[in-house]
Parts: structure tokens; C-alpha cells; sequence
């Protein structure tokens, strides 16, 4: 089970990458507005 | 430009889309689901009757097996992804996509390695590990094509002319980045020769590294990316926005954070140790909320739409596999309970599971996309819209058929190998016993896979024609304009709207809680994980010390890697599980000792056949020389394919010593002596079984053929551990 020295902290490396992409999601504001993003996807034109 | 606050300026953005890219990548997709369907249905055929098998080496089940799963994953579902996500980040992002040589490049990299996959395969080229078999140089090929395919998208984001990353593209994001720390750690092999590794995990590390890899591949490539496509073909389809936007964005992070610990629901009941166990079916059944959270948002997209569906055979597909997806992730939580699984595991019911997964959520959502996508990018009509409404109905009971076939050939069979009389003996001792009932229903699961397969014949015509028919295109896009008007959109008006009261608004007001809590979750899930781990490394390497495990002589080696090669471990397991059934028929359960020099693992995950775990010295060699020759000379009524070409083929030393001396180097106790003396001890030994069989009234002319190393595998499984 020694493997799991490498596979646990490379899943908490993944997670924490993920936390950190949220993170920036919040900071640039990407859940400022959570209303209008499914509306608007449907103007784009096919 | 648009903003998240006031009215949206509709003025039209004039950007050239590369459709040509995704009108490849979805030609590739239609081509590809033809060939893996028919696979599917062959390997099925050879299932339900062995002359299928045609007696040819590259046909076998256990070398088409994987042909079919490469090509319906990675084939089928790879390139239908690509288009999907090629077509609608570029509009979701109003930007072309960043790089036409990348793209180019994606594309025939994708298909090329499909074609390798397509030619090695069938030689026995194989890793021997489900889902990643194809060798290290295609791995390599694999890698650097996935990277293309992410500085692709990753860059195109960036280049956005929309400033919100709308959550279809969080799902792309995440599946790049998963998969490829998944797949580069699931492939990190030492080479032997061109085309041959071993990995340099072994036994429990590699089975569980496989299915951490494993079930992520599930997760990652056959979930979040058709998630994200569910998120932007539904609304488009139907044109209303998504039932709940937030709902989306919570159940994104939630399952992106849980599925990862799913693994361990692979391996219940074996020898892998029980915490590990626990962990991954405590995080299977929490996996069960998110995952309904997006099937809930998808279907409730299609609210007071239902008329719709009911004229549009896209939005029956799409609706129809968002369907199918709540109901594998509702039976994968309840396949991870371990009493379950304790019935499923290694049955049909496996199967079942995969292919209601695999063609009602996977199939149906790319159906529904292409259906979606051939008029608009030809700019025209579909030709026969009935012709998909029949082929919608032909897919659903071909499904249907398929899954209750499996479902009760997998429990029927369960049922029976753990029957115990009121003696405490087993009701069906031979394994064959339980065979011969569910050959029938391989049948009846052939032809659902048939119809299936007739249904997607009649999108092919569908689309060919639909293709040549493109004089139609002004007519057409008028009449969609018609149908569909670009909307005028108060968003201030909307937001205001949406601002929550009460407990809700605390928790979305409040950034930081969120965050805090999430880490929180993953902080939890450390502790949970690492503790036990690090309070009991002693104690697992006292669970090896208790034990001596001979490695393999270098002629039972080759004889393990044409195991690998034909791909025996499809069908037969080598782990005992702890339960009482297994106990009863095969011996005492698997210790975690007796696979730790096994590169790779041969724990198998399906018995179509026995296991095989304690088989060593079980039968004489001239039984195993006849049963590998002609199975049903030795067991009459089974469906084992002959293997006669081993008793033909020269046995190939050539690669041996290096074989050892990798092994050596990956820790299996080898002298340089054994690695020096590896392919002369080969010979010697196979020299005396050869010997030893004409003894037993066996054939003649064995001596170096490949069948004596076979042998000498075989009789080595459940010899090699000793209890100090």
C-alpha cells in the first residue's frame, strides 16, 4: 500500500488545484453573475 | 460587448468560427461509433457461441475485448467529445478556436493513434491493463496529442471575447486536466522492447493505481466532458436557459472533488486493505448527489418543453441519455455497497452497468449532438426526421434488451456459484454449470446490441444523405431564425430578481465560507486517508513479513506474459475475495502477498471462467496442454475459445533476460544469476515439461513451444506464497 504516498498526495495536489481555480474563478468575478450566463448562451448564433 | 450588468447590446459578432475542424472531428466520431458497435456485437457473438472465435489468435474475444472498449471510449467517444467541445467553447467564447495547426494536429494524432491501437491490439501488443492497454510508445503519442488538445482550449479560453467562463467549459477544463494526471501516472511503464513494459507498480499498488485511473477514465472522459456537452446541446436544443445555473456550478465542484476517492469500489471484498475499501464506497454513494444534481438540471431544462421532445428526436436522445445517466449513477452508489458487490462483482451485472452507461448516457448524447450539429454546420435540413425518431426507439430497446438481459444473466449466475446446500457444499461445484444457463441470454444480448446498431445505420444514411442534400440551406436557416428569435435581455432586471434571501444568501454572499468549506471537505478526506495510512505501514509490512512469496522462474515469466498477450485476464480473476462463496469453490481468499511481484496486477475484474488464483497444482499438465488445445475436450459444454497456435508457436526467449533484469530493477528478488542464466533456464524447464508430458501420454514436440511456458504459469498460481 506504499502506493499510496504517491497517489493520495497527487489527488489532494489535483484537489488543490481545482480549489485554486475556484478561487480565481471567485476573484475574477466569474460568480458575480450566475442569471444572466444561461440566457445568454442561447443568442450566440449557431 | 456584452457586460453582467444592463442591457445586452445584441449587436452581431463577426467572427469566423473553424467548423471545418468540427465537422472532421464529428465524420471521425459517426465512422469510429460503426466500428466499435460492430466489435461490441462480435465479441457478444463469441461469447454466446465459441466458434466465433474462428480459431485465429488475433480474433479471440480476449484480444477483441479491448479493440472494442478502445474504440467505443476512445474512438467513438473521444472524437465525439472533441467536436462537442471544439463546437461549442468557440461560441461559448465568442473566439475562433486559438490554433489551426493544433487543431490539425489533434485530429490526425487522435486518429492515428486509433489506427495503432487498431493494429497492435490484435497482435497481443498489450499492457494487460483494462482501459490503457496499448503499449508505452502509443501512450507516449497519447500524452503529447492531449496536450495539443489542451494548450487548444486552454488558450482559446483565455483569448475569450466573453468574459464568463460558462460551466459546459469548467467540465472541458476539468477533464483535460484529470485525465492527464491520471493517465500519465497509470502509464508510467519501464520498456522491455518496441512494444512490450511492465509497469512499475505491482499486485495491490497496481490495482489500485489502475483503478484510480480506471474509474477517473470513467469520470473524466465519459462524464464531464458529455456533462458539459449536456449543459450547452440541452438549452440549445430546446432554447431555454438551464433549469438552475447555480445548481450547475455547485454540483460541477462537488463532483469534481468527490469522484477522485471512487476508486477503491473496483476492488471491494479483495485483498485490498478494508479502510481503503470503506473510503471508496463512502465517497461512491456521496457521488450519487452530484451526479443526480446534473441529471435534475438537465431534464429540468426540458420543463414545459415536453411537447418538444416529443416531435424533436434530439431532444429525445439528449433527454433520453441524461436519463440513462441517473440511472447508472444511481446503481454505480448502490454497486459500491459492498454487500451488492458482492453479488456483482465479477458477474454480468458489470456488465450491464457499463453499457447502460456506455450506450443510453454516452451514444445518446453524441446521437443527439449529431443530429444536433450535421444540419447546422451543412447549413440545412435533416433529411428524414421520422427515420431518427425510429432510430431513437430501435437504440432505446436495443438498450433495454441489453442491460435486462445482462442484469439477469449477472445475478443468476452470482446466484447460483454462491449456492450452498444444507451440508454447507456448493449446489453448482462446476463452475461450467452456471455458464450453460446465461449462454442463452448472451444471445439475447447480442441482438440488443444489434438493434442498436441498425438504429445507427439509419443515422449514417441519414446523414449522408442529409449532407448531399445541402442545395436547401437558405430555406432552412430562415425558417430556424424564425423559430428561434434572438431574445432581448434585461439582465439587471434578472439579477435583481435572483438575489436570494435568507440561509441561501449567506452562503453565496460569502465567498470565503464556501472556499473555507471546501477545503475543508478535501481536508477531511486527507486526514481520512493519510492516518490510517501512515499509522499502518508497519503493520502492511508486517503483513508481507509474514509471508514469502517466490518470483516467477523465467519460463513461468513468459508463460505470465502470454497470459497477458491473449488477454486471459478478461475472463478469468485471480483473487480469492473474502467472501464465503469464493472460499467455498476456490481456496482460501487472496493474500495481498501473493500478487506484490505481479507487473501488472492479474486480479481481473470479470469471470466469464473460473478464477484462477489457486489453479497451481490443481490439474497435471496434460490437462491444462488439452483444455488450452480443445476446452471442450475437457469440459464440454464450455465456451472458451481453442487456443491451439500455443501449441505451435516457438517460444520467443529473445527479450527475457531483460525482462528479469527490469523486474529485478522494480524490486522482485532476482539474482543476476537468474537474470544471466534467464533464457537457458527457460529452456531447460520447458524442455522437461515437454518431456514430462509425452510421459503422461501427451503429444509430441513441445519442447520450446510456447504451451510449456503457459503451463508452467499456471501451475504457479497459488504456489508462490509461504506462510514463515
Amino acid at each position: 500500500m506504499s502506493i499510496l504516498v504517491l497517489i493520495v498526495p497527487l489527488a489532494l495536489l489535483l484537489g488543490l488545484f481545482f480549489v485554486g481555480a475556484f478561487w480565481w474563478g471567485l476573484r475574477r468575478g466569474q460568480y458575480e453573475d450566475l442569471e444572466s450566463p444561461k440566457h445568454r448562451m442561447l443568442l450566440e448564433k449557431d | 460587448m456584452s457586460t453582467s450588468t444592463g442591457v445586452i447590446n445584441t449587436e452581431k459578432f463577426d467572427h469566423k468560427y473553424d467548423d471545418e475542424i468540427v465537422k472532421y472531428f464529428l465524420m471521425a466520431t459517426i465512422i469510429w461509433a460503426g466500428v466499435a458497435l460492430l466489435l461490441g456485437i462480435y465479441a457478444a457473438l463469441e461469447l454466446a457461441n465459441y466458434k466465433f472465435n474462428l480459431g485465429l489468435q488475433w480474433l479471440t474475444f480476449g484480444r477483441i475485448r479491448p479493440l472494442h472498449t478502445n474504440a467505443a471510449i476512445f474512438a467513438f467517444g473521444g472524437n465525439g467529445i472533441f467536436a462537442g467541445i471544439y463546437h461549442s467553447s468557440q461560441r461559448l467564447l465568442k473566439t475562433r478556436l486559438f490554433s489551426d495547426k493544433l487543431s490539425w494536429f489533434h485530429f490526425w494524432g487522435w486518429q492515428l493513434i486509433i489506427l495503432a491501437a487498431a493494429i497492435t491490439l490484435p497482435l497481443g501488443l498489450t499492457q494487460g491493463k483494462e482501459y490503457h492497454e496499448l503499449e508505452w510508445p502509443i501512450n507516449i503519442a497519447v500524452a503529447i496529442v492531449w496536450i495539443a488538445f489542451g494548450i487548444n482550449l486552454l488558450q482559446t479560453i483565455r483569448r475569450r471575447k466573453e468574459p464568463h467562463i460558462y460551466v459546459a467549459l469548467w467540465f472541458y477544463i476539468a477533464t483535460f486536466v484529470t485525465i492527464a494526471l491520471l493517465y500519465v501516472v497509470n502509464s508510467i511503464e519501464i520498456p522491455v522492447s518496441w512494444f512490450n513494459s511492465y509497469p512499475v507498480y505491482a499486485g495491490v499498488q497496481d490495482a489500485l493505481v489502475q483503478w484510480w485511473y480506471g474509474h477517473n477514465a470513467v469520470a473524466f472522459f465519459l462524464t464531464t466532458p458529455f456533462l458539459g456537452l449536456m449543459y450547452y446541446y440541452i438549452p440549445k436544443a430546446v432554447n431555454k436557459p438551464v433549469y438552475s445555473y447555480r445548481l450547475s456550478v455547485v454540483h460541477f465542484w462537488s463532483l469534481v472533488f468527490i469522484y477522485i476517492w471512487a476508486g477503491p469500489h473496483h476492488l471491494l471484498n479483495t485483498a485490498l486493505p478494508e479502510w481503503a475499501q470503506t473510503l471508496g464506497v463512502i465517497f461512491s454513494v456521496m457521488l450519487w448527489i452530484p451526479s443526480w444534481g446534473g441529471m435534475i438540471n438537465g431534464l429540468m431544462t426540458l420543463r414545459g418543453s415536453w411537447d418538444k421532445v416529443k416531435t424533436d428526436p434530439i431532444l429525445k436522445f439528449l433527454a433520453t441519455g441524461t436519463i440513462f445517466y441517473g440511472m447508472s449513477t444511481f446503481e454505480g452508489p448502490l454497486l459500491s455497497l459492498k454487500s451488492v458487490n458482492e453479488v456483482a462483482h465479477y458477474s454480468d451485472w458489470i456488465i450491464a452497468h457499463v453499457h447502460g452507461g456506455a450506450l443510453g448516457w454516452n451514444g445518446f448524447i453524441l446521437f443527439g449532438m449529431v443530429y444536433y450539429l450535421v444540419p447546422r454546420l451543412w447549413k440545412t435540413e435533416l433529411y428524414n426526421k421520422s427515420l431518427a425518431e425510429t432510430h431513437f426507439w430501435l437504440g432505446t430497446i436495443g438498450i433495454v434488451i441489453y442491460i435486462v438481459s445482462m442484469w439477469t444473466a449477472g445475478i443468476a449466475q452470482s446466484m447460483m456459484l454462491n449456492a450452498v446446500d444444507a451440508t454447507g457444499h456448493l449446489v453448482y461445484p462446476d463452475f461450467v454449470q452456471t455458464v450453460v444457463r446465461i449462454v442463452p441470454l448472451y444471445y439475447v444480448r447480442s441482438l440488443g446490441g444489434l438493434m442498436y446498431f441498425v438504429g445507427y445505420l439509419l443515422m449514417v444514411y441519414n446523414v449522408v444523405k442529409t449532407i448531399k442534400g445541402a442545395p436547401v440551406a437558405l430555406a432552412a436557416s430562415a425558417k430556424r431564425e424564425e423559430a428561434n428569435p434572438v431574445l432581448k435581455l434585461d439582465t439587471q432586471a434578472l439579477v435583481q430578481e435572483s438575489i436570494s434571501e435568507g440561509p441561501h444568501r449567506v452562503l453565496e454572499g460569502f465567498p470565503m465560507v464556501m472556499t473555507v468549506l471546501a477545503v475543508a471537505a478535501v481536508l477531511v478526506g486527507t486526514m481520512i486517508e493519510l492516518i490510517p495510512m501512515i499509522t499502518s505501514t508497519n503493520a502492511q509490512s508486517e503483513e508481507f513479513a509474514a509471508f514469502k512469496v517466490k518470483p516467477l522462474t523465467s519460463l513461468q515469466l513468459a508463460g505470465r506474459d502470454i497470459y497477458v498477450r491473449e488477454g486471459c485476464y478478461l475472463c478469468h480473476s485471480q483473487m480469492i475475495r473474502t467472501t464465503v462463496g469464493d472460499v467455498l469453490r476456490y481456496g482460501p481468499a487472496s493474500e495481498t502477498a501473493d500478487s506484490m511481484y505481479d507487473h501488472p496486477f492479474q486480479w481481473g475484474s470479470k469471470r466469464t471462467g473460473p478464477d484462477l488464483a489457486r489453479v497451481g497444482g490443481k490439474y497435471p499438465d496434460l490437462w491444462h496442454v488439452r483444455h488450452l488445445l480443445n476446452p471442450r475436450d475437457i469440459v464440454p459444454q464450455s465456451i472458451m475459445p481453442t487456443y491451439s497456435w500455443l501449441l505451435e508457436q516457438k517460444l520467443d526467449l529473445g527479450t527475457i533476460e531483460r525482462r528479469f533484469s527490469v523486474l529485478k530493477m522494480l524490486g522482485v528478488p532476482y539474482s543476476d544469476e537468474d537474470v544471466k542464466n534467464a533464457a537457458e533456464n527457460a529452456k531447460k524447464d520447458s524442455i522437461a515439461i515437454a518431456e514430462d508430458l509425452v510421459k503422461q501420454g501427451g503429444p509430441q514436440g513441445l519442447e520450446n513451444k510456447e504451451i510449456t511456458a503457459l503451463v508452467a504459469y499456471l501451475q504457479s498460481l497459488g504456489k508462490q506464497t509461504e506462510k514463515r
